[in-house]
């Protein structure tokens, strides 16, 4: 059976179980189907967030850029989970006790004001759409590879997938479907890297891998990375390179901007118990934790793998020729993958051979002169490509390619059409029915739901042919925009006794700055090419727009705590609202509202 | 002790909890992770240093171990304040 039969196998036999265990659950309870979440266990309420959560980002793009950064890119590592410890300790328990459904109803009633309820929607729907287009950036890498197309027809097919996917919608409330979707999603991601750690290090568990001995060479592993990459004129693996400055800025939007966006703080609404709150939060990082402390090794393994590919006899015998490249059935992932335009070389100084090094370090420079390269002739390399790619980067039997793909299309799947769900509900319910037409008809709201789903889908397939950045990057800056507009406003509704002004005022400044700070670097819009600055050279000395997130949060608590100063006080009845907030006792009741 | 009062109490113990647990948050993260790093680069961990294992590995554990200490430590302050749920 060949590669292509065997994928569209696994991707099938997981759509089937996708779809078959929404149908056996619709059909157990009907109402069960509506509280989606309600009477599940904690456990497995932690397993349906983390697949709810894990994205593209995640699966598809996050160890591609650890791989070829290394150190640096711990930031997605360290931002990405540290932000659940935010969510547990300040925002879970008094959300659920709060006992609303949305995140802006609960700034709409705590800020007793429509308009605070409206800002909130806005920044929910600019942070969701952002997040989208990184989705859609990795839809189009999984399908152009699962379809062998090219990534802007991959896209193209994908963006339809997704449409007609998040139009079947109930699935995305089954929480045992996500249950499976988790299971598929993390058996593709740790087999292969299971495989991986053996080949390499003789440990079956590739966190331990990681720091353990590289079998072939007896050295540490990291050791023998750090030297390969170093022989080629790249940075150390395990060395600090960038703006320290700028890494904690990252870090802490990424923290903030996890415990800012709606649909991850949505499922803590509807666990039976304040203290359930607390654990669910707890069992959703046991289960994302177990790809994110294997993601480091899939980065660093995949990097090794790589370089030695490329000089299968060390770096300083010859590089691989382009005849083995052909032939050897090692470098067939190269030929699939060229074909999605992802993945190109080109032998420039026509010696047969394929020369992969940094040809901007002035050493190596020396080098190639000597040895008459004319520079890197592995011209490119998608980050966004490596887990797809690592299955068979590492020769890997079909199935756990097969099983690769499944995983990497559930991720990006689900993501996108949870996200496209919140945006048509934000539109529709929120912004519609709650503000500018309360009579709309049932059947009026239903219709601008799906407008405002397939324009959401047109506006993130276009940005997504021309992405800001890699999938993980993209969604870096959602989290960015998340983290300076909904994280404050809610924090300040819990813990402080700010009042509606403030609040509207932070979340307007907090926003607005961030996103032209956005703009001025990624383009306006995102829209390429009309952006004034780059995040290589940023406007305000080190600080990239992907790390603005953190300041712009600063900008909103400032604001909102002026304004709330020099305005009136919070009503009684508001101060009750906050009392009783922070206390659990009485929660049961408010579920039923 | 009323129960205004009490619930006072609650929350002054609750928000120290959490300033404690974000000390400790913090510390691994951008401390050991980051800023502090070239301190610990004495501290060798298979072919790397301290430093770079808890900004890869380290700090996601210790994140785990804080949010079920704190639902523990909090469910058993909800019981001894008596505000917990019924």
């Amino acid at each position: 059976m060949d590669q292509f039969t065997l994928n569209l196998l696994f991707v099938g036999a997981s759509f089937a179980l996708y779809i078959g265990i929404a149908i056996w659950a619709r059909a157990g309870s009907t109402s069960e189907f509506y509280a989606a979440g309600r009477g599940v266990h904690p456990v497995t309420n932690g397993m349906a967030t983390a697949a709810d959560w894990m994205s593209a980002a995640s699966f598809i793009s996050m160890a591609g850029l650890i791989a070829f950064t290394g150190y640096d890119n711990s930031t997605f590592l360290m931002g990405w989970t540290g932000g659940y410890v935010l969510l547990a300790l300040l925002l879970a328990p008094y959300l659920r006790k709060f006992g609303k459904f949305t995140v802006s109803e609960f700034i709409g009633d705590r800020f007793y004001s429509p308009t605070a309820r409206m800002v909130a929607v806005i920044c929910l729907i600019v942070a969701s759409l952002t997040y989208v287009i990184g989705q859609m950036t990795g839809v189009g890498v999984a399908f152009g590879r699962f379809l062998e197309i090219d990534n802007t027809a991959g896209l193209l097919i994908g963006a339809c997938v997704v449409f007609a996917y998040a139009v079947f919608g109930g699935m995305k409330g089954v929480t045992y479907t996500q249950v499976a979707q988790y299971v598929v999603l993390i058996m593709a991601y740790t087999i292969p890297a299971i495989f991986i750690s053996l080949q390499l290090t003789g440990n079956p568990i590739p966190a331990l891998g990681l720091f353990g001995d590289h079998a072939a060479s007896g050295e540490p592993l990291l050791a023998k990375l750090d030297q390969i990459v170093r022989e080629l004129g790249f940075n150390e693996y395990t060395a600090h390179h960038g703006d320290t400055f700028n890494m904690v800025l990252f870090t802490l939007s990424l923290m903030i901007g996890t415990a800012g966006l709606p649909h991850v703080i949505m499922r803590f609404f509807t666990v039976p118990r304040v203290a359930d709150a607390r654990w669910s939060a707890g069992w959703a990082l046991v289960f994302i934790a177990l790809l994110y402390l294997t993601a480091p090794a899939v980065g660093a393994m995949a990097r090794l793998n790589i370089s030695e590919l490329m000089w299968p006899n060390g770096t300083d015998a010859q590089a691989v020729s382009v005849e083995q490249i052909e032939t050897d059935a090692k470098y067939d992932w190269m030929a699939t993958w060229q074909k999605t335009g992802l993945l190109g070389w080109e032998d420039k100084n026509g010696d047969g051979r394929i020369q992969y090094y940094n040809d901007k370090n002035a050493e190596m420079q020396e080098k190639a002169a000597a040895n008459g390269w004319e520079g890197n002739e592995l011209t490119n390399f998608n980050r966004d490509i490596l887990v797809l790619a690592n299955p068979e980067i590492a020769n890997l039997p079909g199935w756990v390619i097969g099983l690769v793909a499944a995983g990497g299309l559930a991720a990006a799947l689900s993501t996108a059409a949870g996200l496209l769900l919140a945006i048509s509900s934000a539109v529709s319910h929120d912004l519609i029915k709650g503000q500018l037409n309360p009579r709309i008809s049932e059947k009026g709201e239903l219709l601008s739901a799906r407008i405002a789903m397939a324009a959401a889908i047109v506006v993130a397939t276009y940005l997504g042919l021309n992405p800001p950045g890699f999938a993980a990057q993209t969604v870096a800056l959602a989290f960015g925009l998340a983290a300076a507009s909904i994280f404050p406003a809610l924090m300040m509704g819990i813990f402080t006794k700010v009042n509606n002004k403030g609040a509207v005022a932070g979340m307007i400044a907090g926003l607005a700055v961030t996103l032209i700070y956005i703009f001025l670097h990624k383009g306006w819009l995102f829209i390429p090419d009309t952006n004034s600055f780059t995040d290589a050279d940023p406007l305000l000395g080190t600080i990239k727009s992907t790390s603005f997130g953190a300041v712009g949060a600063m900008i909103n608590f400032a604001v909102a705590f002026t304004v709330s100063r020099m305005t009136a006080p919070i009503p009684q009845a508001i101060e009750d609202l906050v009392e009783s907030v922070r206390v659990p006792r009485g929660a049961a009741a408010a579920v039923d509202h | 002790m009323s129960d205004k009062e009490a619930a006072k109490a609650y929350w002054k113990t609750n928000v120290r909890i959490i300033l404690w647990s974000l000390v400790i948050w913090a510390l691994v993260s951008f401390g050991f992770g980051i800023l502090l790093r070239p301190m610990l680069s004495g501290i060798a961990v298979g072919g790397t240093d301290l430093g770079f294992w808890f900004a890869q590995q380290g700090s996601i554990l210790v994140f785990l171990a804080l949010i079920f200490f704190y639902a523990w430590r909090m469910n058993k302050l909800d019981a001894e304040h008596g505000v917990g749920e019924e």
